[in-house]
């Protein structure tokens, strides 16, 4: 089974929409030189281009915190809204309600998520809020200058706060409990990791959740921390090797049975998973848990799509909504007619 | 069997007949089905076009605990709460002796014959009933025994005051929306009850219910189910809440008219939708975040779920985003007393958020104010871009009004300065947060809006007129400066007061919310002991010019309300300070609404001072 992607008649560097890269850029970073959230903002910006997104369909969503600024650093022709402290979500189930035709892409942190905001997050899962939902998870507290966050491991030693005794809080377990059906985790130290579950996220349409560890290299970088870059380059252990593969290109995509696995999305995406050392099927959550407890245990950094299932429906099509966006319908389809309503009046009489 | 009812010691049918002017309070036990006989004699009452109010006094309780549900009926139009009634109904064995010993003399108290009192008293009517005997006759199925029980007392009341038997069967069908065997069944216990009347006391009280003209086209509705009518009328796309009494089923009214009134003909799809958050943290962001991008959004809730959203009352009001929250108010600090009425979220309300925040807030005080301010709440957020804040309470949200029936709105929806991508392109220099039109309102953009130069980042931090983070001096002095210049814009555009003077009063009442009615009935006895005065009832917060000419006409206002801290009083102080001395208080906090005693005394008191 073997077919090549037709090549396409346009540069490289222009998008299925006409747009170049820059189109996709924000303003320049405030934060740290080497801050993992940079890497993950630019793999924003790589996906966003390499998907035609069109920016103005887009919002960028985010709570407070180091993470949470980095909306401003992406995608400058899209609406974002930069709200409070853990609750991003609520904000984006409102607006996802009120316009369903937008992509919503949410950046948290681990005290946002984690802390704060544990519980719109698992409310959000609950929902099936239509967002690419990622904790950009450093495991401590960097504008407040140095605090253990609950996702930081037994053990992480820090400056500021000393030893961490509690268990963490693990963003993959309480999603895959929430019944978030599409759950993964990657490393801001593996660009083409991010770059692909961010492609594969954005195309899905329900709440996805990438856990990204993400080095904070002012407060919690050194090698023995499980959230360092020098931990990740040793220890990260990838699930898969995963390939998204978009559907606009006419194609059939050859894979190895046995070896190779094929996920299909909604509207015709495609995520090609490649086994590694482990035969491990991403559509089973039971295994799916048992992965993440083993690695747990283990304080491993394994990265990949841990869970995908695209079989439930999203908030908008729960409730059934108007394909129109309600904030798009006109005031003849918001007001009943006087007739309807004189006959609410009448039988009030 | 023989019932002896005591003797009065006064004459007996030789006093004065007591017509269409008198209050009957039924004390049942909460979670017994009261309410559907409660239902079915105010709207007979009402259906005979006697001018009618009730008002239910409910625990916060599921099911046992006292509750008394009171109906007064005015030939002159008074609808406040009146203090004393001269009929109890008795059904409660636990405060059956309280409630006998709350009469006036000369009261009438009917009660289930099984009932012992520790003592009688004999300035008292004593009508005693046999309900279980009448059950027998009726014989319900054992779960229906105590709901059919209570219609023992109205048919009492049928035979003995003389209430319209065809209005309660009328009252019946519209209660359970015709259907046949519920009405039966409450209709036969009604007519056991009304004919062993007939045969077995005789009537010793002088109270008469006699047919008038005065609620013809007319309906009877609570705020609640008018501020959810008024929000389908005016467009709502989003409402996220979060269960809390009294304000809960201002969201049930929503969910039951909109399938009638907000379907897509065409594809039967939902204009709207509901979501039923998590928390009021949760409520308050979904709304927030449904008026950022463009829908017409609100929330109902009281004074605990205010607390909750403070923090996003705050963000809206700073990043500018469209919002309505309807605070049904109950008694507050903390918990409180989740099933009585205060007015004690005002300052709360206007306030609410840390920084300098300030809100709109308005102040509907009839069943027509809840409904308009159902639409025009949505107008005003669009219009001025920021959160408004609807403060109905607990006796105008859940309890029974007389209106006329709404009216259909005249004006088109005010959806605001919202710039679509066209008018962008005529536009060279778009800032989120630049005042071109110098009212302090900016021009906003839809996200979806198809331009790439629409866009814009919303934050609650520090921001200049691009909507870019700054933190210098002078780009946040700058924008409050502008937010307050707003706040004047609604100065002039939120719902000015109603004012009624009268010629020579020196004196001026200010009121607002559902004290409406004790004031008027307070100034119609005030006249007839010579105290003239004039009237002006607010509607919204910010105050205007309107406030601080009526407080200058006046020797002295006396601002009437239901809270511990006079907080309106504290607010028209402060709009007025070069008379604040003579700005007095006439306040009540103790849970119940505002009567018209309290409020002639609270006035009278203070000018003989």
């Amino acid at each position: 089974m073997t077919t090549t992607a037709k090549p396409g008649g346009r540069p490289a560097n222009i998008n299925q929409i006409g747009l170049t890269q820059p189109d996709y850029h924000g303003n320049p970073s405030t934060l740290c030189q080497g801050c993992g959230h940079n890497s993950i903002s630019s793999q924003i910006i790589a996906s966003a281009f390499d998907l035609s997104l069109p920016p103005h369909r887009v919002i960028k969503m985010s709570g407070i915190g180091c993470s949470s600024k980095t909306p401003a650093y992406f995608l400058n022709r899209s609406h974002g809204f930069n709200t409070l402290h853990g609750r991003m979500p609520s904000v984006t189930t409102g607006a996802t309600l009120a316009n369903r035709t937008l992509i919503a892409i949410g950046v948290s942190g681990d005290g946002d998520t984690g802390s704060i905001g544990l519980g719109q997050f698992k409310h959000m899962m609950r929902r099936n809020i239509p967002v690419v939902y990622i904790v950009e998870n450093n495991g401590v507290y960097g504008l407040t200058k140095g605090q253990h966050s609950a996702t930081a491991d037994m053990g992480q030693n820090l400056k500021y706060a000393g030893v961490n005794e509690l268990p963490p809080i693990d963003v993959c377990i309480e999603a895959l409990v929430a019944d978030c059906g599409f759950v993964a985790r990657s490393f801001a130290g593996d660009a083409r990791q991010v770059r692909e579950l961010l492609k594969a996220a954005m195309s899905y349409k329900g709440t996805a959740v990438l856990d990204i560890i993400s080095p904070c290299v002012t407060f919690n970088n050194n090698d023995e921390s499980t959230k360092s870059y020098g931990y990740g380059k040793e220890h990260e252990v990838r699930i898969q090797d995963l390939q998204f593969i978009q559907a606009f290109e006419e194609m059939q995509i050859d894979y190895e049975e046995g070896t190779e696995q094929i996920v299909q999305l909604h509207d015709g995406p495609t995520i090609k998973l490649k086994k590694l050392d482990r035969d491990y099927d991403p559509t089973n959550r039971w295994e799916a848990l048992r992965l993440l407890e083993e690695s747990r245990e283990k304080q491993e950094m394994l990265t990949g799509l841990i869970y995908i299932n695209e079989s439930r429906p999203t908030l908008p099509e729960v409730m059934q909504l108007t394909e129109t966006p309600l904030a798009r319908l006109a005031p003849e389809q918001l007001r009943p007619t006087r007739e309807q309503f004189n006959e609410v009046m009448a039988e009030l009489m | 069997m023989t019932v002896t009812a005591p003797a009065m010691s006064t004459q007996e049918g030789q006093q004065d007949r007591i017509v269409n002017d008198f209050a009957i309070v039924a004390a049942t036990v909460n979670g017994s089905g009261s309410q559907t006989a409660n239902n079915t004699l105010i709207r007979a009452l009402f259906k005979m076009g006697i001018p009618v109010s009730g008002k239910n006094l409910f625990p916060s309780n599921i099911a046992g605990l006292p509750t008394w549900y009171t109906i007064r009926v005015s030939k002159d139009g008074y609808i406040a709460r009146r203090e004393g009634t001269e009929i109890v109904v008795a059904f409660n064995p636990k405060t059956a002796s309280e409630d006998v010993a709350a009469l006036p003399s000369g009261g009438v108290c009917f009660y289930p014959d099984d009932m012992k009192f520790a003592s009688m008293r004999d300035d008292v009517i004593y009508y005693p009933l046999p309900v279980k005997e009448l059950l027998k006759q009726v014989n319900p199925s054992p779960k229906l025994r105590d709901y059919v029980a209570n219609m023992a007392y109205v048919g009492a009341l049928v035979e003995m005051i003389g209430i319209d038997m065809d209005e309660i069967i009328a009252a019946l069908n519209y209660h359970f929306q015709g259907k046949a065997s519920a009405v039966k069944l409450n209709l036969a216990m009604v007519e056991a009850a009304r004919n062993w009347a007939r045969e077995n006391l005789t009537k010793q009280d002088p109270y008469y219910i006699e047919p008038m003209n005065e609620t013809e086209g007319m309906m009877l509705i609570d705020g609640n189910s008018a501020a959810g009518l008024g929000a389908l009328v005016g467009g709502m796309t989003v409402t996220a809440w979060y269960p809390i009494t009294p304000s809960t089923s201002l969201v049930d009214a929503i969910a039951e008219y909109a399938p009638r009134l907000r379907h897509d003909p065409e594809t039967g799809a939902a204009t709207y939708a509901i979501v039923q958050a998590e928390d009021e943290l949760a409520a308050a962001g979904m709304i927030v975040g449904a008026g950022w991008a463009g829908a017409r959004a609100m929330t109902a809730t009281a004074g605990p779920g205010i607390s909750l959203m403070s923090e996003f009352a705050g963000m809206a009001f700073f990043t500018e985003v469209p919002a309505v929250i309807w605070d049904v108010q109950r008694m507050g600090p903390s918990t409180g007393l989740p099933t009585r009425v205060s007015q004690g979220d005002l300052l709360a309300a206007y306030y609410l958020g840390h920084g300098d925040t300030r809100h709109i807030v308005l102040l509907p005080g009839s069943m027509q104010e809840c409904f308009e301010f159902g639409y025009k709440a949505f107008d005003l957020a669009e219009r001025l871009q920021t959160l408004v804040l609807v403060l109905s309470d607990l006796d105008l949200g859940m309890n029974n009004w007389m209106t006329k029936p709404f009216e259909y709105p005249t004006e088109p929806m005010d959806r605001g300065k919202v710039l679509t991508a066209e008018q962008l392109r005529d536009i060279q220099d778009w800032g989120r947060y630049k005042d071109v039109d110098g009212d302090g309102i900016p021009y906003r953009t839809l996200p979806g809006t198809e331009s790439a130069r629409a866009a814009y980042l919303s934050r609650g931090t520090g921001h200049n007129e691009y909507g870019i983070y700054s933190e210098r001096p002078e780009d946040w002095q700058g924008n409050l400066d502008r937010l307050w210049r707003k706040h004047d814009t609604a100065r002039t555009l939120v719902p000015q007061p109603i004012v009624d003077e009268r010629a020579g009063a020196k004196i001026g009442i200010i009121a607002y919310g559902s004290t409406d009615g004790a004031v008027q009935e307070a100034r119609d006895r005030l006249q007839s002991e010579g105290i003239e005065t004039s009237y002006m009832r607010v509607r919204a917060l910010p105050l205007g010019q309107t406030m601080t000419d009526f407080v200058q006409k006046h020797d002295r206002v006396y601002v009437v309300e239901m809270n511990q801290d006079g907080q309106m009083q504290q607010l028209v102080r402060l709009h007025v300070p070069e008379r604040a001395v003579d700005v007095r208080s006439v306040r009540n906090c103790n849970g119940l609404p505002m009567s018209a005693r309290f409020v002639t005394e609270g006035i009278r008191e203070q000018e003989q001072h």
